[in-house]
């Protein structure tokens, strides 16, 4: 259902929202950026809604509300394993279209793809959507040529417009947080981005022979494997596995999963000292690869949801966009 | 009539006497080399008008007009004067050109407009010294610098500034990918290592330059709210003992270091040779003479440093010395 609301009522209700929900959402950090007197907007838990940032996309994704960066799977000491607990409270996390649709992605990966993620799960069906509208397209993201720029999945849609909230909750658990008095019904349609700056054609004919394409060792050169793009990525999901002992006492410790990208080295280190792919070339083709075509064959849509981040935050000015396009273009 | 120059009010004016009899060159201080494009316009103006239209960029990035005419001096005063107000120098008596030359224009690297290593904005803290110390008869020479690459040279002057980070780790968005760690290796002082696969940083060798906080990707490194600053003391060459300028206070901020230089002013006043030719003499020869503890002293008065703040209690400087 529809609400238009004041901002007074706005963040009265999500004062009562903030009682049963941990309430993540894309927040700037001023001064954290990589740079000297830059700022950062990453995820973070909020406690009003002048802590959001509206208006521009965020730099990292929302995957961190139910990814942790370092996440402990269990401690353990002599004999014994804990599991660590799991909050209480429900997740609000506040998110774009294309963020939403990049969920659709993690939940194939976590609980479709074999057997289901204990941890992932147990935040998951905890989380609940608040779709964020795009009055208009960000700069790097092409949302519209994957069809991820619309999305009726969400539990709830927020958006301020002036000095009014428009909402539209589509979820019975948060609805009775909008039976107030002061809220008025209306229609509300999330807004949507109908045009992107980039715009991208996706290759239909790929296969293994576009392994030997030589634009892989030409961007290949270019790349620092910093691992920035996975980052920053709504739908990387890799990680890693960490066993230590605490510092002051051998005999206990924990057993992490941390992220993990397939553009750094190490990535692909088995025991023995092998590692298969060695050039940045070949990892580059390994990501790209991942994203549009491999995932695809699997789940019957591509892995990229077209945000844009990647290409956003390369330091060495590598587009993703530009490789999908001229994949396009020179495989067909 | 003859031509009649006071000489040592010209050079005070900001001129050059130069070599050809009659001829000299005005120079134009630009604090922090940081200038609206729109002063070139006017620079060239006055070169083309009263100079012999080639303009000197000077190795403390100001501008110098060559091969004006000693006569013109005043009309070119008024020609400099709105470039004076655009670039905001101290000035009494507008249209008079620059009342003074001693204390030299304030040096800066391109800083954090531009460039991603430098820890703070350079040319705004050049601006905020020049607003304190010019004008002044004194020779003084100050520098800033946006990191520890140095690129503005500030150990050959005599205040050096050099901007740190204080880097700030969050374990919790580390990935262990040790960006950080073979940055630090290569690029600086080898200051961080892994252990339990999470970053240790040493506290005591870490210069502060910020190289982890760049390369991280995932912002577990970030920088400090708080800019900080190493001082550095007495660089200079000359045909005496040209020397590197020494550390003084490592991890200092901006208040404290506009109050060193203040003080140390009023330590010359007190201290300056009265044979110094042309009223200049070197700060560092002054601190020879005296002390480096008498220097202190002065130069610490009513001081308060941060609580961070390492200070070398005594410094020595070497270099080469051709004087002895």
């Amino acid at each position: 259902m529809g609400y238009q609301l004041s901002r007074k009522t706005a963040d009265e209700i999500f004062g009562r929202l903030k009682q049963d929900y941990d309430i993540f959402a894309p927040k700037l950090y001023p001064g954290e950026g990589c740079f000297s007197d830059t700022d950062v907007i990453r995820y973070g838990k909020v406690g009003s809604l002048d802590e959001i940032e509206w208006s521009k996309r965020s730099d990292y994704s929302f995957k961190e509300a139910l990814l942790a960066v370092n996440e402990v799977l269990f401690y353990f000491t002599e004999k014994e394993t804990r599991v660590p607990s799991c909050t209480d409270k429900k997740l609000l996390i506040f998110l774009r279209s294309c963020d939403l649709h990049a969920v659709k992605r993690l939940d194939a990966i976590y609980l479709n793809n074999g057997p289901e993620d204990f941890y992932y799960k147990r935040l998951r069906e905890k989380a609940r959507f608040v779709l964020m509208g795009c009055s208009e397209t960000c700069g790097t993201g092409f949302c519209v040529s994957m069809g991820t720029n619309r999305t009726e999945e969400y539990d709830l849609y927020l958006k301020p417009e002036g000095e009014l909230y428009r909402a539209d909750c589509r979820l019975e658990e948060l609805q009775r947080y909008f039976l107030t008095e002061e809220v008025s019904v209306c229609e509300a349609v999330p807004d949507y981005v109908r045009e992107n700056k980039e715009k991208v054609t996706f290759p239909e004919k790929l296969s293994t022979e576009t392994f030997s394409n030589p634009l892989w060792a030409e961007y290949g050169s270019r790349c620092i494997g910093c691992g920035r793009c996975n980052s920053v990525c709504p739908t990387c999901t890799c990680f890693t596995m960490q066993d230590i002992t605490y510092r002051d006492n051998e005999n206990a410790g924990e057993r992490r999963r941390v992220w993990a990208s397939c553009q750094v080295d190490g990535y692909t280190d088995i025991a023995g000292g092998n590692s298969f792919r060695k050039t940045q070339g070949e990892k580059m083709r390994f990501k790209v690869m991942h994203k549009i075509y491999d995932f695809e064959k699997r789940f019957g849509y591509p892995m990229c949801v077209g945000c844009g981040r990647c290409d956003e935050v390369c330091p060495e000015y590598i587009s993703y966009v530009n490789i999908i396009n001229r994949l396009a273009k020179e495989e067909g | 009539m003859g031509l009649d120059i006071n000489t040592k009010k010209a050079k005070k004016n900001a001129y050059r006497i130069g070599k050809v009899r009659g001829e000299g060159a005005s120079r134009i201080r630009v604090p922090g080399g940081y200038l609206k494009a729109e002063i070139l316009g006017m620079v060239q103006e006055i070169a083309e008008k009263y100079g012999n239209g080639i303009v000197h960029l000077t190795t403390r990035q100001g501008f110098e007009i060559e091969g004006i005419r000693l006569e013109d001096m005043d009309a070119i005063n008024e020609m400099l004067q709105p470039i004076i107000e655009i670039l905001e120098i101290n000035q009494q008596d507008p249209g008079t050109g620059y009342p003074a030359s001693g204390t030299r224009n304030i040096c800066a690297c391109i800083g954090n407009n531009v460039c991603p290593f430098a820890n703070y904005n350079t040319s705004k803290f050049a601006k905020r010294i020049e607003k304190e110390i010019f004008p002044n008869d004194l020779h003084f020479k100050v520098a800033l610098t946006g990191c520890s690459n140095d690129c503005a040279k500030v150990r050959l002057h005599d205040f050096g500034i050099i901007g740190m980070t204080m880097p700030q780790y969050d374990p919790s968005r580390c990935v262990s990918c040790q960006a950080c760690v073979k940055g630090c290796r290569s690029l600086s002082v080898n200051a961080l290592r892994m252990e339990n696969y999470k970053i240790i940083r040493d506290e005591e060798k870490c210069i502060g330059c910020g190289v982890c906080i760049t390369k991280c990707p995932t912002r577990a490194w970030t920088r400090s709210p708080k800019k900080y600053y190493k001082l550095t003391l007495m660089g200079r060459t000359g045909k005496k003992n040209p020397r590197l300028g020494e550390d003084f206070l490592i991890w200092t901020d901006e208040d404290t270091i506009v109050k060193i230089i203040l003080n140390t002013y009023r330590f010359v006043k007190e201290y300056i040779s009265p044979d110094a030719p042309g009223g200049k003499e070197h700060i560092g020869y002054i601190i020879d003479r005296v002390g480096f503890e008498e220097y202190k002293k002065w130069a610490l008065d009513g001081v308060t440093l941060l609580p961070e703040t390492k200070m070398r209690e005594c410094v020595y400087w070497s270099g080469i010395h051709f004087d002895r």
